[in-house]
């Protein structure tokens, strides 16, 4: 860099800076857009982590709850705890009578149900954590998905597999219009909704049938879910 | 250095952009309750956002004046051998369903009393096909559905109308396990005896 000065006829040059601070100059700048370049990209993956998303996150439950013991070990049906899932926006969490029909009578003196069995005689809720919570101005309906084909593991992941419930997927937007922009690649038959083990054959070809058949559409407008 | 304008646009831009990060939380976790939430407000004791109904009064659709519908019992009090609408296949199939999930785990499903929480410890509730309840009206059941027997618990999560249903599936089932080989149809004789014994039609 120069500054040129004018001085009766004369003309000085004064040198400023010395050259090497033009290459720290274009090195200043090269940097400032990796910078800005990096923050953005650790922005990024920071809204898709774990952390944020609470993706495969195991919380801590007043009781160990089991999934994989109760459905893939006793064979018992989504719907026998969490019977509103049909008809209802949320699929509920199951009061402590339903644990104590069986409860009553076996594992009675399991120390780890003791906070159901206190629940029982005091009337008092258990304090379940959410686990799949939605932001607040996302509206989910059970219901409407459960009676369209859409099986529970299909969002919730291998729950019968699951020793201690987590969350299976990242439960972000683009996860959502995955399937709302292409239900044809995830519906199923309405009557194996509730089964863990089902997989399509030609999902290809089912789906477009069911798709027809259910009269299932792509929603991908804001007001689907947002109101 | 504060005269200089693109500077202060770029670092005021900065400043905004950053004060965005905190415009996500309020609109995320609203003042308002989720089903099963947890309420801090002082006159709820029970920390409960669900209310119980205040005691006398009647919501909207739950006036169970429907005896029969509601507690399976004929105007004389007894059991209802009556069904308080009419059985279809259709009804049947419902009862089906909803009997594998709600049933089957302790009577089984041929209803035999050896479910898998039998198995697994509970104790063996009589077998449906016992003459005391081949012979029990199906308002006999539905009774027992909604207000439990012996050790099992009353299950109110079952519906009134799937309680009948459930009946009229158990009343199915118990035929089903007495049948005469002569009084079902013949196409599906076969079909039915293959299932089950597989070594029977073997030529």
């Amino acid at each position: 860099m120069a500054v040129h000065f004018e001085d009766g006829g004369k003309r000085f040059v004064t040198q400023l800076f010395s050259k090497s601070a033009n290459s720290l100059a274009r090195m200043s700048i090269i940097i400032g857009v990796f910078t800005l370049a990096g923050a953005g990209a650790v922005g990024a993956l920071f809204y898709r982590s774990p952390y944020y998303t609470n993706q495969n996150v195991v919380r801590s439950q007043p009781v160990p709850f089991s999934h994989e013991h109760h459905v893939a070990g006793l064979g018992i049906d989504c719907r026998f705890c969490h019977f509103n899932v049909e008809t209802s926006a949320y699929a509920g969490i199951p009061p402590t009578h339903v644990c104590m029909t069986c409860h009553s009578q076996v594992w009675t003196e399991a120390g780890v149900l003791e906070p159901v069995r206190e629940s029982y005689r005091t009337g008092e809720s258990i304090e379940w954590q959410k686990v799949h919570r939605l932001a607040d101005y996302a509206y989910f309906n059970h219901s409407a998905h459960i009676n369209k084909g859409v099986g529970c593991a299909s969002c919730h992941g291998q729950v019968d597999d699951m020793r201690l419930m987590f969350q299976n997927e990242t439960l972000q937007m683009s996860w959502c219009l995955e399937c709302h922009r292409e239900p044809e690649r995830f519906v199923r038959p309405k009557d194996e909704v509730f089964n863990m083990a089902w997989t399509a054959v030609d999902q290809k070809a089912l789906g477009a049938q069911l798709v027809e058949e259910y009269d299932i559409q792509s929603k991908v407008t804001c007001t689907t879910c947002h109101r | 250095m504060f005269t200089n304008r693109p500077f202060l646009s770029a670092a005021c831009a900065l400043t905004l952009l950053a004060a965005l990060c905190g415009c996500d939380q309020k609109m995320r976790y609203q003042p308002r309750y989720q089903p099963s939430d947890q309420s801090d407000f002082a006159a709820f004791e029970d920390h409960r956002t669900g209310r119980p109904t205040i005691e006398g009064t009647v919501a909207r659709g739950q006036l169970y004046a429907d005896t029969l519908l509601h507690t399976g019992k004929a105007p004389d009090g007894s059991d209802s051998s009556e069904y308080p609408f009419s059985i279809t296949r259709e009804v049947l199939e419902r009862g089906q369903q909803r009997f594998n999930i709600s049933c089957s785990p302790c009577h089984g499903r041929t209803g035999d009393g050896n479910g898998m929480i039998v198995q697994r410890g509970m104790v063996q509730p009589p077998s449906y096909h016992d003459d005391r309840l081949t012979t029990a009206p199906p308002g006999y059941i539905v009774n027992v559905i909604g207000n439990g027997f012996g050790r099992m618990f009353k299950q109110p999560q079952v519906t009134v109308r799937d309680r009948w249903a459930i009946a009229a599936y158990i009343k199915a089932l118990q035929i089903s396990q007495n049948a005469d080989p002569a009084e079902v149809p013949p196409e599906v004789r076969d079909q039915a005896t293959a299932a089950t014994r597989p070594e029977a039609v073997k030529p």
